[in-house]
């Protein structure tokens, strides 16, 4: 979970004290990430960098990590993502081809430097400076320069050599943890760079002071279950958040829609077919009078001619219980084959989309053959109710 | 009712009793008198023919004794039971185990053969599946048809499908056989050996048999009672004296 600063509180150090001392939450940590130039052996790569609280070491994510985490949480060093430490290696992934063995990066990257450069955002005391400097660009604020003191700060271009521990597996694209970065710093260490974020030009007037705000605070809540609590707690501090229950929010309302069009339309097919069941018999009872007629002459009882016709419903529904399960699992095939074969073209990895659990055949049969039998007791009474004289003399 | 079941106390040996029996149908607006005040006692072991022409209620009659139908008024007992007063579960068991019934148009199940055509009413009488097939190759093979157990009713002569259609009417060892024209569809000869078959079990097995048919030639021949029917009448009742001299099993005279 993120919380980003509305409009009224400062989303500062004791903001983010009072979040971790919320019910359920494990951390709060301060979500610094910028877009920057990494020299690695006198090559410029430009590349989004973000910082980790030293709490992530524990975390699945680092599991298959090459080299070690961050020696301390103030430590110059840097883990590169996979993908990040090919391209500085000069190595280009074909897609579809194999992923490259995290192994085989390590030895030539770990204990390499990387120089980092980048902008310090610093607060400037008294009114605004419109001149640049030879070492970096000044930014000013001059809308209320009047009226806030420090409301203006100076943007200053730094180098800082980063010492290579680690490269992780994590996958760039994946939402979970600091996603989409390809260079980590540890936290404490990047909040100290004063790093000019993209965020900062928002919310200029704090900026200018001294002590760091955050443009969002990365919340660690217990379990998935006090998401929902913890962000409301969070909206009444005054903060606006945003998290993967979010995110999924809309898609599970679209799926909820779509579930019930599809119960709808299952529906409306489920009660044109029982009324196809009851005409099916209803016609056979027809056809076959005379035959219920000698029946009830040789001594068949209205419930054995009862039987004999819910014994024929519930034959059509396991019959067409089951062809309508085959029917679903050879669309299922053709519809996984048919993807399989985009897929391949797209050289990606074979997928299963479609697949029909056991439980799910029997029950489809099992209800086919509940709905048949439903359908077949008001033609098997009638049946049981026809007269053997009349039924006898019917040709 | 109660004049009735005195009536039926008289005649202790009588096996089908019916008094002042009608049944009447409506037909728009006219009333049609199928049955109209038919008395008729039959004694353990005859073989009666009911005898005339058509739409004269003979059917009907057959259909009231074999409890197919209701009487609108009047009653008839077999065996001891008043059909009249039967629920539709007990009807459906006196039409199983008390009477066997033959048809004009023999009335086989044609999606069937033969061997499960005669198994039907072991069915419905909850027989052991085992012992329903020797069973019905008993009674198949007592009619002839031994070499015709797999076949189809259209696989058969009219004269074949009424010797099966007897031996599925005989399965559940009924005392009252019931014929409705039985040898309507069949020529002179067929319908002469099916008749021999008739009154052997009859003679053998003590059955007694209720015959209609509007042939009085074959009537002669087999019945030893002829009762003649009009307008859903009872005209005439007459012995046949031709076989008067034939001894029934039990040694009683019809």
């Amino acid at each position: 979970m993120i919380c980003a600063p509305a409009d009224s509180p400062a989303l500062d150090e004791s903001a983010r004290e009072k979040i971790t001392q919320l019910r359920d939450v494990l951390e709060a940590s301060p979500d610094i990430r910028f877009i920057t130039e990494l020299r690695y052996q006198d090559k410029p790569h430009l590349t989004l960098i973000a910082a980790l609280p030293s709490s992530a070491k524990e975390r699945d994510a680092f599991e298959n990590m090459q080299g070690q985490f961050f020696s301390s949480d103030s430590a110059p060093e840097a883990i590169l993502q996979k993908s990040f430490a090919e391209e500085l290696l000069g190595k280009r992934r074909k897609p579809g081809e194999d992923d490259t063995n995290v192994a085989e990066l390590g030895p030539p990257l770990l204990g390499k430097d990387l120089v980092m450069r980048y902008a310090e955002r610093m607060a400037t005391p008294g009114p605004a400076i419109t001149a640049s400097e030879t070492n970096g660009t000044q930014n000013a604020v001059s809308d209320h320069a009047d009226d806030v003191a420090g409301a203006a700060y100076s943007v200053i271009s730094r180098e800082q050599t980063l010492k290579i521990v680690g490269i992780s597996d994590l996958d760039p694209d994946s939402l979970r943890g600091p996603g989409r970065a390809r260079v980590f710093l540890p936290l404490k260490f990047a909040e100290n760079l004063h790093v000019m974020q993209a965020t900062s030009l928002r919310d200029n007037s704090s900026a200018a002071a001294n002590t760091p705000t955050y443009a969002t605070v990365s919340v660690r809540v217990r379990s998935a279950k006090n998401v929902a609590t913890v962000e409301n707690a969070i909206r009444k501090m005054g903060f606006n958040t945003f998290s993967i229950v979010d995110a999924t929010r809309s898609m599970r309302q679209f799926f909820a829609v779509l579930d019930l069009f599809l119960g709808i339309f299952g529906s409306l097919a489920l009660a044109v077919a029982s009324i196809g069941i009851v005409n099916t018999l209803v016609m056979a009872i027809l056809e076959r009078r005379r035959e219920i007629g000698i029946m009830k002459a040789i001594g068949a009882s209205d419930v054995d001619v009862k039987k004999l016709f819910f014994a024929e419903a519930g034959a059509m529904g396991v019959l067409g219980g089951a062809v309508g399960v085959a029917l679903g699992w050879t669309i299922g095939r053709v519809i996984n084959i048919g993807t399989n074969i985009y897929l391949k073209r797209q050289e990606l990895p074979p997928e299963q989309i479609w697949f029909v659990p056991w439980w799910l055949v029997l029950g489809a049969i099992v209800f086919a053959l509940l709905v048949s039998l439903i359908s077949g007791l008001y033609p098997a009474s009638r049946a049981a109710r026809l007269d053997p004289v009349q039924a006898l003399r019917y040709e | 009712m109660t004049s009735v079941s005195d009536k039926s106390k008289q005649n202790g040996s009588s096996v089908v009793s019916t008094a002042d029996l009608c049944r009447h149908y409506r037909m728009g607006e006219t009333l049609i008198r199928a049955v109209d005040g038919v008395s008729l006692q039959v004694q353990s072991g005859e073989f009666i023919a009911l005898l005339g022409a058509s739409g004269s209620g003979k059917s009907s009659l057959l259909n009231l004794i074999a409890g197919l139908d209701r009487p609108t008024s009047g009653s008839v007992v077999v065996y001891g039971n008043n059909l009249a007063e039967l629920s539709r579960l007990e009807l459906s068991k006196y039409r199983l185990r008390t009477v066997g019934m033959v048809f004009q148009s023999f009335n086989l199940i044609p999606s069937m053969n033969l061997m499960e055509n005669v198994e039907l009413p072991l069915r419905f009488a909850e027989v052991d599946r085992n012992k329903r097939a020797s069973l019905a190759q008993t009674a198949l093979h007592r009619v002839g048809l031994s070499a015709r157990l797999r076949h189809r009713p259209s696989e058969l002569s009219g004269g074949e499908q009424q010797r099966a259609s007897l031996a599925r009417a005989l399965i559940n060892q009924p005392r009252l056989l019931l014929a409705d024209e039985p040898t309507g569809n069949l020529d002179s000869h067929t319908g002469m050996e099916i008749l021999d078959l008739v009154r052997e079990f009859n003679e053998t097995l003590g059955m007694t048999v209720l015959m209609v048919t509007h042939e009085r030639t074959l009537a002669e021949r087999y019945a030893k009672r002829l009762i003649f029917l009009a307008d859903g009448k009872l005209v005439d009742d007459q012995r046949n004296h031709e076989h008067e001299t034939v001894p029934t099993l039990q040694g009683g005279r019809p």
